[in-house]
């Protein structure tokens, strides 16, 4: 049904609201109530001197009858309708609907976009909450705590004839546990405060850049050509700030310059004869081995027996790009723990370091890390060397065990590790209450 | 002779406490803090049930049950995991890893004792 077709129910909307009978308005416009009966049931054309006589009686513009609903508000609608494929909806009148209850379909519309808004919110603080490794720690701390306070209350309140050592034990744990927890709490809520501010670390460039990357598995296959044009790949609505944009654009240029050295193909027969083996990569394709680290952190995930990590630093240890995997979280911000191979790749450039690592306190199995360390560009000798560092992390094959793992933190702030000499500041876990 | 149950958890307070109600009951506890050597001390004892936490320091507890599961012997050890995490994805691994139960921190000391009675059977 075509838009100015839809006059007739406009009319008759506008005359419901003015509380007029039919009659009443057919004989102000001087026409019969039967003609004007057809025509408010849009079965007759009306323009003219009579729609503007008609205007004149109902006491509104011309144009707001003339005029159907906006094509935003209609496109709008249809999404919603789209939105709720489960509901069978009048698509097809979609147009009289909105011509007719104007109000409920701008209210239905509104709502729609709220939704869409709200489930955005939803989706970014669930994301938080998942992924936060200190929330998650301080959570488990003061879990922890509750466990032990509500035991041992129990027994202090429901055992008949307590022995007074016991008695006086039970109280000192008491005791003990209530501060800690109190003290938990308060960091808890401390950082809870502090985590205000979430929406703006969500949308810094690092984050959509990662949010981007990890949106597409690491992989881009249009990378993966001879045709490859890097900067078409820039997605405005997901990279919203210029740094964002810059800082990818060199990226998926970086990415474009490893595939067409090492063709995707090449690499899926090197893995499947010796496994994600980055030194194998290397040989067999005869390029470097961060070249090939990087290549086999980029292949998508059916070409690979274990998912890669990978993490690449500048010389001042900050991360330039991470691609974490689930047994190696990385920082969301901030420095990471010291002691990864990554840095200590970085003091003796060009000499790989292979690692067995195990994440200190969490129940993350062991992992392999291979970290190696080179100039970032050609050097320049009247400049200081731009070093960077990378290092791959493959989840280690069932049933591996020598040597002893490593024990590494992911950063400072949520390690439990005690004792350690790469410490740079008190943890928030327990000791650093 | 008394059943003896070997706890495997870093928490000293929870530890004294799980030991004195199950102590209570007429269980023989004995105790055992760090994860690293947790697969031994439980191949040393021979408990007749084990109660392991999940974040234990130097190995995860899920690390510790799927040893434990491989060896000959122990395979059928009753085991129950205490966690402080109640997700879907925790409870998932725990019985990948194969724990005959499952609790979630804050747990009661009656929860504890009944599931320890059941899971040691008649």
């Amino acid at each position: 049904m075509s838009r100015d077709t839809l006059i007739g129910s406009r009319i008759r909307e506008r005359r419901t609201l003015a509380g007029l009978r039919q009659a009443d308005l057919a004989r102000r416009a001087g026409i019969s109530a039967s003609y004007l009966n057809l025509i408010e049931h849009n079965r007759r054309r009306i323009g003219g001197k009579l729609l503007v006589r008609i205007a004149e009686a109902l006491e509104v513009e011309p144009s707001l009858l003339s005029e159907g609903a906006e094509a935003a508000l209609l496109a709008r609608l249809r999404e919603v309708a789209a939105a709720h494929p489960a509901t069978r909806v009048e698509l097809e009148r979609v147009e009289e609907f909105a011509g007719r209850f104007p109000g409920w379909a701008e209210l239905l519309a509104e709502a729609g976009r709220r939704i869409d808004a709200l489930e955005d919110t939803v989706e970014t603080l669930t994301d938080r909450l998942a992924h936060d490794p200190h929330l998650a720690a301080s959570l488990h701390e003061v879990l922890s705590t509750v466990t032990a306070i509500r035991s041992t209350a129990a027994i202090l309140a429901g055992t008949e004839a307590l022995e007074p050592e016991w008695q006086d034990r039970f109280h000192r744990n008491l005791d003990e546990d209530s501060r800690r927890l109190a003290e938990g709490a308060q960091a808890l809520v401390t950082y809870l405060d502090s985590a205000a501010d979430a929406r703006r670390s969500l949308t810094s460039p690092q984050e959509e850049i990662e949010a981007f990357f990890a949106a597409r598995g690491f992989h881009f296959a249009e990378l993966e050509g001879p045709e490859a044009d890097p900067d078409a790949l820039i997605d405005p609505e997901r990279l919203t700030s210029e740094a964002a944009r810059q800082i990818a654009a060199r990226l998926l240029r970086g990415y474009a310059e490893d595939a067409a050295a090492i063709p995707l193909d090449r690499a899926a027969r090197v893995v499947a004869e010796h496994g994600p083996d980055p030194v194998a990569l290397a040989r067999a394709t005869g390029s470097d081995l961060s070249r090939a680290m990087r290549r086999l952190a980029a292949m998508p995930a059916d070409m690979l027996p274990t998912p890669a990590g990978l993490v690449v630093c500048d010389a001042a240890g900050a991360l330039t790009f991470r691609k974490p995997l689930d047994e190696f979280p990385l920082p969301p911000f901030g420095g990471a723990c010291a002691l990864w191979p990554l840095f200590e790749a970085l003091g003796r450039p060009g000499q790989p370091v292979a690692r067995r690592l195990v994440q200190a306190g969490g129940e993350a199995r062991p992992v392999r890390a291979l970290a190696v360390a080179g100039p970032a560009a050609v050097p320049d000798p009247d400049a200081p060397p731009l070093m960077q560092a990378q290092m791959l992390v493959l989840p280690e094959a069932e049933g591996a065990t020598a040597p002893e793992p490593l024990a590494v933190g992911v950063t400072c702030r949520i390690c439990p590790r005690a004792g350690c000499p790469a410490r740079r500041e008190p943890s928030v876990l327990s000791s650093g209450f | 002779m008394a059943k003896q149950v070997l706890v495997i958890e870093d928490e000293p307070n929870i530890v004294e406490a799980i030991r004195f109600i199950l102590h209570r009951d007429g269980w023989r506890v004995d105790t055992h803090a760090d994860g690293a050597t947790a697969v031994e001390a439980v191949r040393a004892q021979r408990p007749d049930l084990v109660i392991l936490d999940v974040m234990l320091p130097g190995r995860s507890g899920f690390e510790v049950l799927r040893e434990l599961r491989a060896e000959d012997g122990l395979a059928a050890l009753p085991v129950l995991m205490l966690t402080a995490r109640g997700q879907a994805k925790d409870r998932e691994c725990a019985e990948r890893a194969g724990a005959s139960r499952y609790m979630t921190k804050p747990f009661s000391n009656a929860d504890v004792l009944a599931a320890v009675r059941e899971m040691a059977g008649p």
